[in-house]
């Protein structure tokens, strides 16, 4: 009975833990992520497969941007929740929208020490990477590729 | 060796076709880096260890697409795509491929 206890706040400590941590972290990166989006709102990231002919004829270098980002202990227990009544998991769709923007963004960045301005045909890949035995699915891995135009001096 | 996702390099003319490369590696997470990963499964964030475990992965693959590509003598890979499966719990496949082709 005793030990049982103990599992009971010890589950709930880690929900208090991971909320508050969580948001903070969130919030934190939800910032520097618009911050840096502003940052370089002028190097345009183009989907379309063919470079068009109108475009000056540059060096092209495949530019790479990848991260793994990790959802919060209280999110899961919110996710696993909403699995009982099906619906929008909010949980889940604020941690793939923030690895896609810092995806692209890391990207960016590669492509903005290569002096570039485009980047042409960006493909994006989701991966999710199970992290326990019990198999849930509470990190992803979200990877955005890209061909950019490099401006040579 | 000029790698690049588009399938006409501008400025470029391809002279010569020599078929699909590829490369792939199979990299399987350690034990700190998992237990890393554990504390950042209850309060969120970014994952860096595994974010760098699997950027060198990725690297190997191209590396490994690039030497194919230039044992047939190719001298750039275009439309180049990558994809990732898991394997088995905790090890996961990067796999990079293209098509060898030589640019004037």
């Amino acid at each position: 009975m005793e030990q049982f206890q103990y599992q009971i706040i010890f589950f709930f400590v880690l929900l208090i833990l991971g909320y508050f941590f969580g948001r903070y972290f969130e919030k934190k990166h939800y910032k520097s992520i618009i911050k840096r989006e502003a940052k370089y709102s002028n190097l345009a990231v183009i989907a379309i497969k063919t470079v068009p002919l109108s475009e000056p004829v540059k060096p092209s270098i495949l530019v790479t941007g990848s991260v793994v980002i990790s959802v919060d202990y209280f999110k899961r227990f919110l996710a696993m929740l909403r699995t009982l009544l099906g619906g929008r998991v909010t949980a889940y769709e604020t941690l793939l929208d923030r690895a896609r923007r810092e995806a692209i963004l890391r990207m960016k960045e590669e492509a903005s020490t290569l002096n570039a301005d485009k980047i042409f045909n960006i493909k994006i890949e989701t991966s999710s990477i199970s992290n326990n035995a019990s198999g849930n699915i509470g990190s992803v891995e979200v990877f955005a590729y890209g061909t950019a135009l490099v401006n040579v001096n | 060796m000029l790698i690049s996702n588009l399938e006409v390099i501008p400025g470029k003319v391809i002279i010569e076709h020599f078929g699909l490369v590829q490369g792939s590696t199979v990299r399987s997470k350690h034990v700190g880096r998992d237990i890393m990963a554990g504390i950042k499964n209850i309060f969120g964030g970014e994952l860096v260890g595994y974010t760098e475990l699997l950027q060198e992965a990725r690297e190997e693959a191209v590396e490994r697409m690039k030497q194919q590509a230039q044992a047939t003598g190719a001298n750039a890979v275009v439309n180049v795509r990558f994809s990732t499966s898991s394997v088995t719990q905790g090890a996961a496949e990067l796999f990079a491929y293209g098509s060898a082709v030589t640019l004037e």
